[in-house]
């Protein structure tokens, strides 16, 4: 078991679900598959998909949502199995 | 008539600046709003104040009305300018603005409203005997109605959203299959991006023209229009590249063009500067598309051609004054073309944010609307749109090698842009005769190569 860094390829705005009245893409203790989409980023008017890289379960989100977040931050943790 | 002393941009980039300069010249105090991320904006510093108005994310600040009206308040500003985008064409802006004896630049909030519905719209402008694209603008709940509907406009046809606009909350459906699929998420989308799901039908229209007509009218019932603009270089459905006039537009069609807009804008008693947009097909069959009840990004294109100032034009109508000009005396002189320079990548279109380390820009000869200076941050929270190129002379062929030349000049350092992309346009055979639709940009890097 290692665990893996999710960290945002961009700037921008960090949310966890598609649009506001939508339930989060994942959720603490979810298992998700290499491609699923963790979170968005919204940059420039565009939204930017963060996907998993790797199966695992989804340890924690080291942001909130609607925070603002750096190019190169880390914004959630996958434990790998 | 009400004079005023101190207006409050509602807006920040490239139009605030644009708005402080006819202040400026009209002997007007600007206040300026910004959010956190915009701190060291070159308008902050040019406007004769600055308020702070809340974190970056645009929600928090500058589409959060209350601060907005605080700001507006605290500072007793006589006059908000909206600027375009973000509230500019909010009626609830408007509706408080009376509540605080502000005066809002532009129109009444019931002629927003009307506009911003497109189903409204579309009902006012047949009024009007203004063509509108074929389509329905009844109810659409369920897919069996959008179904039956389709079936008689014939495919392939554009479902919309009712309180889009600006290229944005639609859907191109090619078949009963694409509807059955699209019909639910394409309302679920409209809901969650403009609050109402309620969505219409309209035909597509195929290898289009996007022409629109700028309007100015007073409180007196006069009303004038200052000439077209070709607005066809998109890209995701948005302008890159406009010019006026039109080279596609023969006199007739475009005598026919200019006095439909104007009987529209008459017949809602609209008041203030605005735009009518138009769709054109090949055989230039022109259809009402949508009314932006603002100021537009290309307005610089005019101001070329006409000599006239739209933002001073804006303040004198919202001061009460009359049109003081008539039709006739309005001409059009020479060919301009507007570039936007967007922080993005030429090919993909994906956002490029950073600080612009070096900024080298033409001096001669051109108007440069921009919102950045070398050194500028330019932040990840906005449009990427970061400037504007205008050129101006007494042909479109000068105005086009102008336009060249002055992309030539143009080097920005840090981020990455459209540049290239700006300049392919502008050596484009279709461009170059006049003779290009909305699809030119997707074609634009298969026959130029590089």
């Amino acid at each position: 078991m290692s665990d893996h860094t999710v960290m945002s390829p961009i700037p921008g705005v960090f949310y966890r679900k598609p649009s506001p009245d939508q339930e989060d893409y994942v959720k603490e203790g979810q298992h998700v598959n290499a491609g699923d989409i963790l979170c968005l980023i919204e940059v420039m008017k565009n939204f930017y998909e963060v996907k998993a890289e790797t199966n695992g379960v989804i340890e924690r989100f080291c942001v909130e949502n609607e925070d603002v977040v750096d190019a190169g931050q880390q914004i959630a943790i996958l434990r790998v199995e | 008539m009400a004079t005023f002393e101190k207006i409050m941009i509602a807006n920040r980039g490239e139009i605030a600046r644009r708005i402080i300069r006819t202040c400026r010249k009209m002997g007007i105090k600007t206040v300026a709003v910004y959010s956190e991320a915009d701190l060291e904006a070159p308008y902050v510093e040019e406007a004769d104040e600055a308020v702070c108005i809340g974190p970056a994310q645009a929600k928090k600040s500058y589409l959060d009305i209350e601060k907005i009206i605080q700001a507006a308040r605290e500072s007793e500003a006589d006059a908000i300018h909206p600027g375009y985008g973000f509230l500019s064409e909010n009626p609830q802006l408007v509706r408080r603005c009376e509540e605080e004896n502000i005066v809002f630049i532009g129109p009444d909030a019931l002629q927003i409203e009307r506009m911003g519905s497109k189903i409204e719209a579309r009902l006012h402008m047949k009024q009007a005997g203004v063509p509108v694209v074929p389509g329905w603008d009844g109810k659409l709940d369920r897919v069996e109605d959008a179904l039956s509907i389709a079936e008689q406009v014939g495919y392939p046809i554009m479902l919309k959203a009712s309180a889009g606009g600006g290229g944005i909350g639609m859907q191109l459906i090619h078949s009963e299959a694409d509807l059955r699929k699209s019909f639910a998420s394409t309302m679920q989308r409209a809901s969650s991006s403009f609050g109402d799901g309620t969505l219409f039908i309209e035909k597509w229209i195929e290898n289009p023209h996007h022409i629109e007509v700028q309007v100015a009218c007073d409180a007196y019932g006069n009303a004038v229009h200052l000439f077209e603009r070709e607005c066809s270089v998109q890209r995701r459905n948005q302008k890159i590249i406009e010019e006026t006039p039109s080279p596609f537009l023969d006199p007739l069609t475009k005598k026919r063009l200019l006095e439909t807009a104007l009987a529209g804008v008459k017949h809602i008693g609209y008041k203030n500067v605005g735009t009518m947009e138009f769709i054109m097909d090949e055989h230039k069959n022109f259809y009402f598309l949508e009314m932006n009840t603002r100021l537009q990004v290309e307005h610089p294109i005019t101001e070329e051609t006409t000599g006239i100032d739209l933002v001073e034009l804006q303040i004198r109508l919202a001061e009460g004054e009359k049109l003081p000009f008539v039709q006739s005396d309005i001409q059009q002189t020479g060919h301009s073309i507007e570039c936007r320079l967007y922080a993005e990548d030429p090919k993909t279109f994906f956002p490029s944010p950073g600080t612009i380390q070096e900024l080298h820009l033409p001096d001669q000869d051109v108007r440069l609307d921009f919102a950045v200076k070398q050194g500028t941050k330019v932040s990840p929270f906005y449009d990427p749109m970061i400037g504007k190129i205008i050129t101006h002379a007494s042909t479109r062929e000068l105005a086009i090698e102008k336009m060249k030349d002055c992309l030539k000049q143009v080097e920005v350092h840090g981020i990455t842009t459209n540049l290239l992309l700006l300049e392919q346009v502008m050596g484009d055979r279709g461009f170059i005769e006049g003779n290009y639709t909305t699809r030119l940009v997707e074609s634009v890097w298969d026959e130029g190569g590089s």
